[in-house]
């Protein structure tokens, strides 16, 4: 009996010593928990592939040789507020989850933002677009990482107004993330002398444009914003070919675009069109490198820019718990702020006060059929916008936790 | 048919000590929807394809009266299942005046136009839902954010209904309900103005769906599309249905056990609905009873 | 031009785009009014039925090479084929029951199908390449007309006026209707009903399936494709008189012509314009506008 208490009271003091090394982590284990859209509207743009974009951070972290234990599960939110809550707070609460990642759909991502807050965990957005997570509903539980409506709105509205394109009209997707993108972008507009001619909003995930492509053709608009995304992005585009929109003398921006869109759309539809990204795969060698193991992974599909967020926001947030020695949501969050980010996707960058994180952005121009050497090979860059000027200044958010 | 209240009730109140509380708040908020629809179909005979109007706009009621008025639960709560009996009232005065298919139908063009009405609202937030409701200090006492606080109240909610329509199935109103559902010539020739008992059936059925969404809402402290969503009605004649129609306890049993499926099942994405799908067939062709139907005619007991 | 303060240009776009969706809508509440006309059954699956159509013509593209105009004709035959067997081995035991139980059993089905296809698919849908004879459009002074669309409308027309024909002026639709009526006279002179009625409705499950194939160039075959459109075609069908052959085609039509017009004097209820007159329809003259009351 004593020999066996010893024997115990050894392993347990052994323990301790290697423990003592480790960051205090809750239960012994950090849980991350990618939640996204699955099998629906975003499923190619976010889905599995940002599942492997997390374990390839906690891989590439050396997470196991520094002795942490890290676990990744996933769900699917299937873009409903209501579904998105219920397994967050299900997470927290029972399947003690430390971070949620990605989240696309920000209506979903301003619910998973208010629940986070409450747990005090922390929640990497990938995925959504809203500039209201780090603007009013910002929170000191929350990065938003990759993109958001602002930077979107500046970078593709500023260079296409600066064209020429000086009259707009917009189909919006009715949601959130539409109704945040068509106002950025109408402030951009009006800021450098166009004009907004009319709008009009679509539900989620509708299938015909025509009554709304006609509208758009009937205002005059020298340009049609897509204030959407995804399927209802391909489909708007399909679509305005058949009826001729371009035939007719007006322009496509598209607001929100992914490379699996122009995928999914073929270069032939997607010739010519301008949008802005923060990710690209054929950028330079450590890009090109890291494209070419997710691939193998993802069933050949290439990696869109919220799977390289999912990645940089993974590694970046290990990296602050190891040297905040703790998971805690709040002190983890506030320690991604103090240390700067470095990583082969999106290379050097900060994340500010108000949560959001600062990288260069890319105005990217969709190439013609003959130009494109290979599947994926779809982009030209036209102009690289340097991070202090992507993303909305500061002082300008209406963000509580900037003072 | 004590026995059966007694474990019920005995189940409800221990198992939150072993099972997530917020799963079991779910269920017994679904429970209480599916009992207030069993009673207009189980004892009143009418198929209604649009309660899912009911549940909704007592959520969406409630949870922007908490969120913008700053009303307390209570009162949050009442005023939800207020405009609820309001929408039935006002429903059921258009859908009773016809049977059989076509009271399902009007119920469904009903419930689309609610749907679409609450898509349009600002205040409804659109495909956003009104998020962040407070759930507030009940009677301006209890801090209802305490997990357990809640759960009493979900608990009292749910076996008041419960009660109630135990009371209101085996009151003469139930049995003249009953007599209507078996045969309406013969309970109008006998003297029963029959529109208004079916009103009144109606009334009560939304009303106590109201109460369970307007409670659901507080729960998850969210009032979102997929309250008035056309599947959710198709959902809860699911859960009666295979709980068993006309039964008491079906509703409750077929409400847990249909939430529990989505909650383990939800890994396994779309084959959710194939496995619903599946058991609606299964009790079409073969298990009409429903499980509760089931017990209840083998033990020769009502259940 | 104005009319009504609206450009007629645009006006008449609208018009044309209802018409073109109301074509959508006469073909598949053509087959569910088939369906309950004759047979009595609430056909939930019809949407799914017509998303199958879609899908096995995406299928027979992309994995066998067979294109669209091969895939109007056996996509309709395959589906229909389905249906044959659903009615043989589920619907049939449900005849002496109440009507609801039918509704609640194609409920279930629609569930199963549509959910099996999201597995396989997800929800965001294939792209299906238009017929290279349909390319292109018109040039209609107020609007394009993409020819494909324009295919679609003159179809629908063929299709649901011969339909049509065959129930109320042929002698075979005569033996249909007369089944309805009184199935055990109707077989006591030597017409086997059974089988009439499982082909019937084999039928209305193909004109769904024919209405998929002819959406999957322009909408995105996906499995959520019927879903909602089930919801606006059974008001279509309760609308038109749920026996009433002639009733649905007309009021598919115009259904689509009122959506298209609501969407250019108030867009927020083009959804639910449909609905307000399925209810006052309900109301006034519940067996609907073309029916007579069973």
């Amino acid at each position: 009996m004593k020999r066996k208490l010893s024997a115990t009271l050894a392993a347990a003091a052994l323990a301790c010593g290697a423990g003592a090394a480790q960051a205090q982590v809750s239960d012994g284990v950090i849980k991350i928990g990618v939640l996204n859209d699955m099998s629906s509207l975003y499923a190619d743009i976010a889905g599995p592939g940002s599942v492997i974009a997390a374990k390839m951070a906690i891989e590439d972290f050396g997470a196991e040789k520094k002795g942490m234990k890290v676990e990744v599960i996933s769900a699917d939110h299937q873009n409903k507020p209501d579904v998105g809550s219920s397994i967050a707070r299900g997470w927290y609460d029972t399947d003690k989850v430390d971070a949620i990642v990605d989240v696309p759909t920000s209506s979903v991502a301003l619910a998973i933002n208010e629940i986070t807050r409450e747990k005090k965990k922390a929640f990497l957005n990938s995925g959504a677009a809203s500039s209201d997570l780090t603007g009013k509903a910002c929170s000191p539980n929350t990065v938003h990482w990759t993109y958001d409506t602002w930077m979107l709105a500046n970078g593709t509205g500023n260079a296409i107004v600066k064209t020429g394109g000086d009259t707009w009209y917009f189909i919006t997707a009715d949601y959130a993330f539409g109704h945040a993108l068509e106002r950025d972008t109408e402030a951009v507009v009006l800021k450098n002398g166009g004009k907004v001619l009319g709008k009009v909003r679509h539900p989620l995930n509708n299938q015909d444009f025509s009554s709304f492509l006609l509208q758009a053709q009937a205002s005059k608009a020298k340009i049609v914003g897509l204030a959407n995304a995804g399927g209802d992005t391909i489909n708007s585009i399909k679509q305005a070919a058949e009826f001729g929109i371009v035939k007719g003398g007006q322009n496509l921006a598209g607001m929100l675009v992914f490379i699996s869109d122009i995928h999914g759309l073929g270069l032939n539809a997607a010739q010519g069109l301008i949008f802005t990204e923060t990710f690209y795969w054929d950028l330079n060698d450590q890009t090109r490198a890291w494209t070419k193991r997710f691939a193998a992974q993802n069933g050949n599909k290439y990696p869109t820019m919220v799977h390289a967020g999912v990645y940089s926001a993974v590694l970046h947030y290990l990296k602050a718990i190891e040297a905040a020695k703790t998971d805690d949501g709040t002190a983890v969050i506030a320690k991604m702020k103090e240390l700067p980010t470095d990583d082969p996707l999106f290379g050097k960058g900060t994340v500010r006060a108000d949560g959001r994180k600062i990288h260069p952005a890319y105005l990217v121009e969709v190439k013609k059929p003959s130009e494109s050497k290979g599947p994926y090979d779809y982009y030209k860059i036209r102009t690289t916008i340097p991070a202090d000027q992507a993303f909305r200044p500061l002082a300008d958010g209406g963000c509580a936790l900037v003072k | 048919m004590h026995w059966a209240l007694v474990v019920m009730v005995v189940f409800f109140a221990l198992a939150p000590l072993v099972v997530y509380p917020v799963f079991l708040m779910k269920v017994m908020c679904f429970a209480l929807f599916a009992c207030a629809f069993n009673l207009l179909i189980g004892f009143g005979g009418l198929l209604s394809f649009g309660h899912s109007m009911f549940l909704g706009t007592a959520g969406y009621i409630t949870a922007y009266s908490a969120k913008a008025w700053g009303l307390t639960p209570e009162l949050a709560i009442l005023l939800g299942t207020a405009a609820s009996m309001m929408l039935g009232l006002l429903g059921g005065m258009l859908a009773i005046r016809r049977q059989g298919i076509y009271f399902a139908m009007i119920t469904l063009a009903l419930a689309q136009m609610v749907f679409f009405f609450y898509l349009q609202m600002k205040f409804t937030g659109g495909e956003d839902g009104i998020q962040a409701v407070p759930r507030g200090r009940l009677f301006g006492l209890i801090d209802l954010s305490n997990v357990y606080a809640m759960y009493g109240l979900v608990f009292a909610i749910f076996i008041g209904g419960f009660l109630l329509i135990w009371r209101t199935v085996n009151s003469p109103f139930g049995q003249v309900l009953k007599a209507i559902r078996e045969n309406e010539a013969r309970a109008t020739s006998l003297g029963y103005d029959t529109d208004r008992y079916k009103l009144l059936a109606f009334v009560l059925s939304a009303t106590l769906a109201g109460l369970a969404g307007a409670t659901k809402a507080l729960v998850f402290q969210l009032a979102s599309l997929t309250d008035v969503h056309w599947t959710m009605s198709g959902e809860v004649v699911l859960m009666t249905l295979l709980g068993g129609l006309g039964t008491l306890f079906g509703p409750v049993v077929g409400a847990a056990i249909i939430i529990s499926m989505q909650n383990y099942l939800a890994q396994l994405g779309a084959w959710v609905t194939v496995v619903q799908g599946v058991i609606f067939v299964v009790c079409v062709l073969a298990f009409r009873r429903g499980v509760v139907g089931e017990i209840a005619h083998r033990l020769k007991k009502p259940l | 031009m104005e009319i009504f303060g609206i450009p007629s240009q645009a006006l008449f776009g609208q018009l044309l785009i209802g018409l073109i969706n109301g074509s959508f809508y006469a073909l598949l509440s053509l087959g569910l009014a088939v369906i309950f006309g004759l047979l009595n059954i609430i056909n939930f699956t019809h949407g799914a039925q017509y998303m199958m159509g879609a899908f096995v013509a995406y299928l027979m593209l992309n994995k066998l090479g067979i294109g669209y105009w091969w895939a109007l004709l056996i996509a309709p035959i395959v589906v229909g084929a389905t249906g044959v067997l659903i009615e043989r081995l589920m619907l049939s035991r449900l005849y002496q029951l109440d009507h609801l139980y039918g509704l609640l059993l194609t409920f279930g089905l629609a569930l199963i199908i549509q959910g099996l296809f999201r597995n396989q698919y997800g929800s965001s849908g294939q792209p299906y390449a238009m017929p290279t004879q349909l390319l292109g459009s018109q040039n209609l002074g107020f609007m394009f007309l993409p020819n494909y669309r324009g295919w679609v409308i003159g179809a629908s027309i063929v299709i649901c006026l011969s339909t049509w024909f065959v129930i109320e002026r042929t002698k075979l639709g005569s033996y249909l209707r007369a089944a309805t009526e009184n199935g055990q006279l109707v077989q006591a002179f030597g017409i086997n009903v059974p089988r009439m009625v499982t082909l019937t409705y084999g039928f209305g499950v193909g004109l769904a399936a024919l209405a998929g194939v002819m959406a999957a160039p322009i909408y995105q075959v996906s499995p959520q494709m019927g879903a909602d459109m089930i919801i606006i075609v059974f008001a279509v069908v309760v609308i038109g008189g749920m026996g009433s052959i002639m009733g649905s085609i007309l009021t598919g039509f115009g259904l689509g012509l009122i959506e298209g017009l609501t969407k250019v004097f108030y867009p927020e209820a083009s959804n639910t314009v449909i609905f307000v007159i399925m209810a006052i329809v309900l109301l006034i003259k519940p067996a609907g506008l073309f029916g007579t009351q069973k």
